[in-house]
């Protein structure tokens, strides 16, 4: 099926690796990445840099690498090759709570949230790194630990704002809806102030009303609060509205990387989705996407 | 069900006390992050403080020994609550703790010309160095829990238990050894000795000995729940609940694995030293797993997670024997010795919690609580 697909990215969509407009220096950087279980080869040479500001989103079929990529980035699991770099430092093997604190966040396709904890728990743990006292000022409370904690607070009271969950603050979060531990789940990655944010499948298993909000929130974090993202979404709908550039991948690979429509045009990306179909079917999809 | 929830807006925070009529609605974060931050807490704590210095004058000096032993406990209860009910690292190894704390006060504090090592320093020294040593203890169990997770880990401190037994039965210079034993550290603090058996500014030796238990876990039960309130506690409920969400959101686990069975161990020294320098004299045989079970049954009875179910556990605990000879007292003789009651109603007690009840005594006493606060209407 995808034997059609080469091993470096498409031949008809130029990889793009700088985006138009872009003389930065990229944010994140993947350079031939492998990463393997046991034989299973879950990420062959992937290479692909985020820009400031981008949107950038990661598609593909299931089991095709996509929360792979997430773990590798964030420190879960080690490649056992290729480099990533992360603003300018080589993190690689790097253990999560480092890679956390140089600024890096994400959201998990099945929510990871602390559910014995309270929604503000919850988002004042995105503040962890923020605190700035230890051990002994925790025991002592009294002076810094409380002026910390009342100044964080604060913070996480902006974000129950922004995502309008000011209902829940005290509330176990093993107790709320399945939209909402979705929001608070974003929000304690905002409460991060990351320099790159990490959603993997922010709206799935959610009604039309709440992909439209979360839709809504993940804009605002690009246009408000200018934090460059990587989204990995199976709801093709919402990555042609929202993202900036699209990486599909296939069986571990990116097959390619370019605008929303370019990607979702490309025969091999179609392959990817529909199995190998012949040159008719192919052209008669690619009229229906145009 | 909307009065549950607090509102508070980054303009005002300011010290103020609840708004009139709407007990619950907090104007500032400084009351979300008082000590006892509801009406109902602050009432209670007040009620039992009160009650406290009510009742050494209401009980004999043998029953308040059992209640000054309860509280010495709750000290321990609340450092077993922070490794295991806040961080959630299963700890079987206890007892080992609360026997390097109750050697280490023993030796310092001992009587220098007693038949054991003893150096007879004060109180002020010897109490935080059981704290101190056996919470370096501590740090050098803790990085097992960075390998281990659950039972495993469980049963690498049940090792420990082992170990210290044999050690505590082996160094007879310092522990006397089995079946002969030694005195445990002398209760002497700003020149009052609590183990004279002459009155002390007219208390008993059981009242005197009250105070002293109830000032240190009002000390320790607020050490306790500064941890818990803070980014420590925080750090260690994520730690329990997802390991791999803690540490992408930058808690380092290693870290605060190691802090939890530390600060654990320091809770447990101080319980150590203290206990058996009320007791008197104490056997290497006392740091059995058996030790170990007590506390865990005390933060599983108390309410895992919790300061003041810890110590309603470990009181509850302290007072079972005495439950279990009252209940004897019903019990057609011969049937069974009290002491098989008592491990019993343990057994019972523990796997009825944990089925019926898992939020403890305290989830009890929140159900009463919000009972009342409804009533009449039970919703
Ligand atoms: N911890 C692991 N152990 C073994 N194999 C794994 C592990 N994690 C991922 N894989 C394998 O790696 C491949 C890629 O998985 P991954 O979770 O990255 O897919 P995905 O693109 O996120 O899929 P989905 O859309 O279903 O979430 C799969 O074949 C999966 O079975
Ligand atoms: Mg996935």
């Amino acid at each position: 099926m995808s034997a059609a697909s080469p091993h470096a990215p498409s031949s008809t969509v130029s990889p793009r690796p700088v985006p138009e407009g872009h003389v930065s220096e990229p944010v994140v950087s993947v350079r031939g990445v492998e990463l393997a279980f046991s034989g299973v080869k879950a990420l062959q040479g992937v290479d692909f840099d985020v820009f400031d500001n981008e949107l950038f989103a990661v598609i593909g079929p299931n089991g095709a690498g996509k929360t792979s990529i997430f773990n590798v980035l964030s420190g879960v699991y080690r490649p056992q090759q290729g480099t990533v770099e992360f603003a300018g430092t080589d993190i690689r093997g790097m253990r999560p709570h480092k890679i956390a604190n140089l600024g890096m966040a994400r959201t998990f396709q099945n929510i990871e949230l602390f559910e014995n904890l309270d929604v503000v728990d919850n988002l004042m743990l995105g503040r962890h790194a923020h605190l700035g006292y230890g051990w002994a000022a925790s025991v002592a409370w009294f002076g810094k630990a409380k002026r910390a904690e009342v100044a964080n607070r604060r913070r996480v009271e902006e974000i129950i704002d922004f995502l309008e969950i000011e209902g829940y603050r005290q509330l176990p979060v093993g107790m709320l809806p399945y939209g909402i531990q979705k929001r608070i789940e974003l929000g304690r990655a905002l409460a991060m102030e990351p320099k790159l944010l990490l959603l993997d499948e922010p709206v799935a298993g959610m009604n039309g009303e709440e992909t439209e909000d979360m839709a809504r929130f993940i804009l605002d974090i690009r246009n408000e609060l200018r934090i460059p993202m990587i989204l990995v979404e199976h709801d093709m709908g919402l990555v042609m509205d929202l993202a900036d550039r699209v990486m599909a991948m296939d069986f571990g690979k990116p097959v390619a990387t370019g605008t929303p429509h370019e990607v979702q045009s490309h025969p091999d990306v179609i392959r990817a989705y529909l199995g190998p179909v012949d040159d008719a079917t192919l052209a008669e999809v690619q009229g229906e996407l145009a | 069900m909307t009065t549950m929830l607090r509102s508070a807006p980054p303009a005002q925070a300011r010290k103020s006390t609840g708004v009139r009529g709407r007990p619950l609605l907090r104007t500032s974060y400084h009351q979300d992050l008082a000590l006892a931050n509801t009406p109902a807490k602050r009432r209670s704590v007040i009620g039992l403080v009160i009650a406290s210095f009510v009742v050494p004058f209401l009980l004999t000096d043998d029953l308040l020994q059992v209640l000054t032993l309860g509280m010495i406990s709750a000290v321990g209860a609340i450092g077993l609550n922070l490794v295991t009910g806040y961080a959630g690292q299963v700890s079987l190894g206890h007892a080992f703790f609360i026997g390097v704390g109750a050697y280490t006060g023993a030796v310092l504090g001992g009587d220098p010309d007693g038949a054991m090592l003893g150096y007879g320093l004060p109180m002020w020294i010897w109490l935080p160095a059981a704290g101190v040593v056996a919470a370096v203890a501590g740090l050098i169990v803790g990085p097992l829990a960075v390998r281990l997770r659950g039972l495993y880990l469980a049963i690498v401190t049940l090792g420990l238990v082992f170990l210290g037994d044999h050690v505590f039965r082996e160094a007879r210079e310092i522990t006397g050894g089995p079946g002969v034993g030694r005195r445990g550290a002398e209760l002497e603090l700003f020149g009052i000795d609590f183990s004279s058996m002459e009155p002390i500014s007219g208390l008993s030796r059981g009242q005197a000995q009250f105070f002293l238990a109830l000032v240190f876990l009002i000390i320790f039960a607020i050490l306790g729940r500064n941890i818990a309130r803070s980014g420590v506690g925080r750090a260690f409920g994520a730690v329990r609940d997802r390991d791999v969400a803690a540490a992408v959101i930058g808690v380092d686990l290693t870290k605060y694995k190691v802090m939890a069975f530390a600060m654990s161990s320091f809770f447990a020294g101080v319980t150590g030293a203290l206990y058996y320098a009320v007791i008197g004299v104490f056997e290497p045989g006392a740091f059995s797993l058996l030790l170990s079970i007590q506390y865990l049954a005390m933060v599983l009875i108390g309410g895992v997670a919790t300061i003041s179910g810890s110590i309603m556990g470990a009181l509850f605990i302290a007072l079972l024997p005495r439950l279990s000879q009252f209940i004897a007292g019903f019990v057609p003789d011969g049937l069974i010795s009290v002491f098989q009651l008592e491990a019993i109603l343990y057994g019972l007690l523990i796997m009825g919690f944990l089925i019926f009840e898992p939020r403890g005594l305290f989830g009890i006493w929140t159900r009463i609580r919000n009972y009342w606060k409804g009533w009449p209407f039970s919703y």
